[in-house]
């Protein structure tokens, strides 16, 4: 759809012209990985234990860090009202910012993923499945974070919410995640946890715009 | 055509103003008049769709504002007090991306002239000033190519010139068939005869 | 979104209606709520015949269970009257929503509350991380509470109603999806979970209590629900004449 198109191009346009922002997510994921270590211990094996639940973790959490492009910057400049009344369905034009959020934030944190779990002594054999889940997960993850965006417009600390909102509906996506890492650690067929984790992206992609139109336009009111 | 029935609005224990109908047909222009708080932009907002009336409905050409389909969505131009002006993106882009929303052509060349905005076309939209934002607002307008026109006072930060501009628009657009309802503190800018006049 | 609705619904959504027909049922919920929970607990506490691995400790599932139950239902009922009230705009069905989300709260905090009680002597320690069932009730209280914060973070009132009744929704097609994902997980990890260690079987002489039990929660937290409800619909109608009339009953 050209008006799809139209939508993901500015939100990227957006977003690159910013670019200096782009890195926050990334900083974030790196200090928090690097908090674990420090906390816990350096030892190669114990890292090996936590290396996998903390990169999910901290994935997670470094997602919910750049939320005001999502819906409150179109908020405050009046472009979220014009993409309610234009012709276009909302359910396409949001589906189309969770999109360019998911390439924007998303996609940069899986690519520094494999590298930060060498760090952490996972084998390079179950990285391509670690990238994989990663991959599978961050459709529902986008989802999830743009409702909490959504469901918070207009709320003058919206920000802090956010997290408790979205946190506990993500941990389908934790428990399926690294198990399909933890199974490709230890060698085994990851399959079932890897479908699972695309039979929750389609349910996402399916509904989620739904339910976050519905959002902005209550937000709006 | 557009109409209100038996529209009211209740902030809380105060009541903005109930019993408002009125009906507006092509090449008709209504002026929304009233103090400052009156209601004239919530009013607009739900002639709008963006919010519901606590009692009554708005129609346009028979089918309620806040279930229109796409098509007739395109005829429908609101324009409030923020211009939808992404900072980042150049006036050219945002033009642009406002034309592809409405499913129109970006005709940009005498459009902008006609704006004085030429000079300023590629440079990001955190440069203007407060009277270029509102002149590239009604480039949004006639871009949209849409029949309704609800403009929340749209001649704040304009010059004489642009003031004078927007009027001659607004006689052009009513003449040929369209309709337009401007909340203004000024409305004898506005006003000829035949024109109706809502008072909050 | 309008459809022909039957009458009694109509005047369900009618504040000074509901409100008395909770003082009606009020009463005899909570008679046979209490009623109830009395025969439970002493059949359950006291006569019932002691479990022959956990002694006296496996009582608790007498109250455990249940009030995980209860949260669960109480989450439910929420997102169904939150959903109500937002395709029929009904306000009274919002004060259910917002009447239920508290209580349910409680009641899932009492569950996790209990189940350290139970785990206490059961594993050694007050929180087994591995129960899926401890863990799913963490989650949900998460859910509740993070409806209620959203709740109180709006300042208008309706726009608090109608946003909160999507997360409502949202959380609801979820319960099942974290519960089965935390089951999924359980059994992965093989960790023993209160209810194994509960008995192999229930008897009869066991399950007969356990159900009352069910039963007297259920009525006592529709009592609360109700009463909640009628505190919330003094407070959203104010000044409305026929609460006048109900307050000024009596007044000089």
């Amino acid at each position: 759809m050209r008006v799809f198109n139209a939508v993901l191009a500015r939100d990227l346009r957006v977003a690159f012209r910013r670019w200096s922002e782009l890195a926050h997510p990334l900083i974030f994921f790196s200090i928090v990985v690097t908090l674990f270590p420090l906390a816990l211990s350096p030892e190669g094996s114990q890292l090996r234990d936590i290396g996998t639940g903390v990169l999910w973790v901290a994935t997670f959490l470094s997602s919910l860090l750049a939320l005001d492009g999502l819906f409150r910057g179109d908020a405050d400049d009046g472009s979220l009202e014009q993409l309610i009344l234009s012709p276009v369905p909302l359910t396409i034009a949001v589906l189309a910012k969770v999109v360019a959020h998911a390439l924007v934030t998303l996609l940069p944190l899986i690519c520094l993923v494999p590298f930060t779990a060498y760090t952490f002594n996972i084998p390079s054999a179950a990285l391509p499945t670690l990238v994989l889940a990663l991959l599978l997960a961050a459709p529902t993850l986008s989802v999830l974070v743009a409702l909490g965006a959504a469901l918070t417009i207009g709320l003058r600390r919206g920000g802090s919410i956010v997290g408790l909102l979205v946190l506990p509906l993500t941990s389908p996506l934790l428990i399926f995640g690294t198990r399909a890492t933890d199974l490709s650690i230890n060698g085994e067929p990851t399959a079932a946890p890897l479908l699972l984790l695309g039979a929750l992206a389609a349910l996402a992609i399916s509904l989620g715009p739904l339910a976050i139109a519905a959002a902005v336009k209550v937000g709006l009111e | 055509m557009l109409c209100g029935r038996e529209l009211a609005v209740w902030r809380g224990e105060r009541c903005l103003f109930e019993q408002l109908h009125f009906e507006l047909g092509s090449q008709q222009l209504a002026l929304l008049v009233g103090a400052n708080g009156s209601g004239k932009t919530t009013l607009l907002r739900i002639l709008a769709g963006l919010a519901l009336p606590t009692s009554g409905t708005v129609t346009w050409n028979g089918v309620a504002v806040s279930e229109l389909a796409a098509e007739a969505r395109r005829e429908v131009a609101y324009r409030g007090h923020l211009e939808a002006l992404k900072r980042d993106l150049t006036v050219a882009e945002n033009l642009e991306f406002h034309a592809a929303l409405w499913g129109r052509e970006p005709k940009l060349e005498g459009l902008l002239e006609e704006l004085k905005l030429v000079q300023v076309a590629h440079m990001r939209a955190r440069y203007l000033s407060a009277g270029q934002r509102r002149r590239v607002a009604l480039a949004m307008l006639h871009l949209s190519g849409a029949k309704l026109w609800l403009l929340d006072e749209p001649t704040t930060n304009l010059d004489g010139e642009g003031r004078a501009l927007l009027v001659a628009w607004t006689r052009r657009h009513v003449d040929s068939g369209g309709l337009a309802v401007i909340a203004t503190h000024q409305p004898e800018e506005f006003a000829t005869r035949g024109t109706l006049m809502i008072e909050l | 979104m309008t459809m022909k609705l039957p009458r009694w619904f109509h005047q369900l959504g009618s504040p000074p209606y509901v409100y008395r027909l909770a003082d009606r049922l009020c009463p005899w919920l909570g008679a046979i709520g209490v009623i109830l929970l009395a025969v439970g607990s002493v059949w359950g506490l006291v006569i019932a015949p002691a479990d022959y691995q956990q002694d006296e400790v496996y009582r608790i599932i007498y109250i455990h269970p249940q009030t995980a139950y209860i949260g669960m239902m109480a989450y439910v009922v929420m997102a169904v009257a939150a959903a109500i009230g937002y395709v029929w705009r009904l306000k009274l069905a919002h004060a259910v929503a917002v009447s239920a989300a508290p209580i349910g709260a409680w009641f899932t905090f009492c569950a996790l509350f209990t189940g350290a009680v139970w785990g206490r002597p059961t594993w050694g320690t007050y929180w087994q991380w591995g129960d899926p069932r401890i863990m799913f009730e963490a989650l949900l209280l998460f859910l509740f509470l993070g409806y209620l914060a959203l709740r109180g973070a709006f300042d208008d009132r309706d726009k608090a109603d109608r946003v909160t009744a999507i997360l409502a929704v949202v959380g609801v097609v979820n319960v099942p999806i974290v519960h089965y994902s935390v089951e999924w997980w359980n059994s992965l990890h093989q960790t023993s979970t209160l209810l194994d260690e509960g008995g192999p079987a229930m008897t009869t002489d066991m399950l007969i209590p356990f159900l009352i039990m069910i039963l007297a929660f259920t009525l006592t937290f529709y009592w609360l629900l109700l009463r909640r409800l009628q505190a919330e619909i003094i407070e959203r109608e104010g000044d409305a004449r026929w609460i006048r009339e109900l307050v000024g009953e009596g007044a000089p």
